[in-house]
């Protein structure tokens, strides 16, 4: 049995199909990357799994039991165990960062709040953002700000971690910092999907990628098999053209 | 003119005036709040129907799309009669106060139902999707994440539909609530001149307006500094 398995989804954005047939298996401790031209369904299939886009046909299986993302508690439970971070961080404008990352774990998982604080802020510091507690997102750079989603994310320790182009909306100097945070997670054994477009990064931490084009998944496979020689066409040229600069 | 205003007044500020002038202003005073705070609630409450996806609420949804665009587009005094001859045709006896907090209610609702709707949607989408992720539901993401960054949209023309709106209530005097037009409508029948009667009037209505609209601005003051 897969630790999670995306079997056969489709998903339309209105009329368009944005994912067509769709399958995926990820081992526990995986590091997942999808990597493709934009527009190539990356970002749909993140929002698939934690149920911003519904899937159309196709299930989704997490251990062995799939989620029902018409039925608000199986969803509820499926958005407990994944957690995403957005390409443009999305942290919550009128919260200061210890709150951004507290709210969740206090409100809605009604855990003690000193507890929760009292990781958050040992989160916070692992992210290199232990002077920022008391800040507004609109104080931040967007590599801080993106560290403090991240934070956020982990603070309700889900069990696989959904990475949305966390490094394209960030100046060159701040996706280092972005990417450092990344890599510790994934030394910890994290599961991560990750879509990104930054293919030495890509490469150095993934146990598997994936690439996709107009909304299907073409090859999938060890990281420097995909990068260096892909089996397809497409494949080929896609890489061709990227890693020429 | 001046010579009979001046001839006028101490005629025309005499305990019982003045008293009769205190009590059709606290009725002003009065329709506005309570109509508009009642209607505040339920635009509020429409506004958050009206931003709803899930297909159950539907019905609702769609009767809150005709209620305001229906009372937003009668005048207000073809919604007081309307309320008027309604209780009438039912045979309840109620006070014309009482039709005329009705009608203010009612198209207040319409009004801050908009002015709320338009609030929520300036928060931008992908807030909505972070509380969505986080398990927030419906009254949780409103409450700690869209409304305290809506209050800024929400409130400048929120006041400033409170303060047109006093002006308006001036219109339940034609269904006979004393109020403070019809209060002066009353001492320009026993003989004082219009200018004396409507000018102090306008003074009171103005007494009512301006601290409406300071505090307005005290609120948005607040709400920047939060």
């Amino acid at each position: 049995m897969k630790y999670l398995s995306i079997d056969q989804c489709d998903a339309f954005y209105g009329d368009q199909k944005v994912l067509e047939c769709v399958s995926l298996d990820v081992d526990k401790g995986d590091v997942v990357s999808l990597i493709g031209p934009s527009g190539s369904g990356k970002s749909t299939l993140l929002r698939v799994l934690v149920g911003l886009n519904q899937p159309t046909s196709g299930r989704i299986l997490l251990e062995g039991e799939a989620i029902d993302y018409k039925n608000r508690r199986s969803l509820k439970k499926a958005r407990e165990r994944f957690a995403i971070v957005f390409q443009q961080y999305n942290l919550f404008q009128n919260m200061t960062v210890l709150k951004n990352v507290t709210v969740a774990p206090v409100k809605i998982q009604g855990r003690p709040k000193k507890e929760v604080e009292a990781e958050a802020v040992l989160l916070l510091e692992k992210v290199g953002l232990g002077e920022k507690l008391k800040s507004y997102p609109d104080e931040l750079s967007g590599g801080q700000q993106q560290r403090v989603a991240i934070a956020r994310s982990l603070a309700l320790k889900p069990e696989i971690l959904l990475l949305d182009e966390v490094t394209s909306a960030l100046d060159p100097e701040l996706v280092t910092e972005v990417l450092d945070t990344i890599r510790l997670l994934a030394k910890e054994g994290r599961t991560m999907i990750i879509v990104s477009h930054e293919m030495g990064f890509v490469l150095e931490v993934s146990s598997k990628i994936a690439f996709m084009d107009a909304g299907r998944i073409i090859e999938v496979g060890e990281p420097r098999k995909i990068l260096e020689q892909p089996d397809t066409d497409r494949a080929r040229e896609f890489m061709g053209k990227i890693l020429r600069h | 003119m001046w010579e009979r205003i001046a001839e006028e007044l101490p005629r025309f500020f005499t305990y019982y005036n003045v008293i009769f002038f205190l009590k059709a202003m606290f009725t002003t005073f009065l329709l506005s709040l309570v109509g508009c705070l009642l209607g505040s609630v339920m635009g509020g409450v429409l506004a958050v129907i009206k931003i709803t996806k899930s297909n159950l609420l539907r019905p609702l949804r769609i009767a809150a799309v005709v209620y305001v665009e229906f009372f937003r587009r009668i005048p207000f005094l073809v919604t007081l009669l309307l309320i008027f001859f309604v209780f009438q045709a039912l045979g309840l006896e109620v006070s014309v106060f009482t039709v005329a907090v009705v009608s203010v209610w009612i198209i207040a609702t319409a009004f801050i139902a908009e002015i709320v709707r338009s609030g929520l949607e300036a928060v931008p989408k992908t807030q909505w999707e972070a509380a969505e992720v986080l398990n927030f539901n419906l009254r949780q993401t409103l409450k700690m994440v869209i409304l305290p960054q809506a209050w800024k949209v929400i409130l400048p023309p929120a006041f400033s539909f409170f303060v047109l709106f006093i002006k308006d209530t001036a219109l339940a005097s034609q269904i006979g609530v004393v109020e403070l037009t019809y209060s002066a409508k009353v001492l320009n029948n026993k003989g004082f001149s219009a200018a004396l009667a409507f000018g102090f009037v306008l003074l009171l209505y103005y007494t009512i307006s301006y601290p409406l609209t300071k505090f307005g601005t005290w609120m948005e003051k607040k709400i920047e500094i939060s």
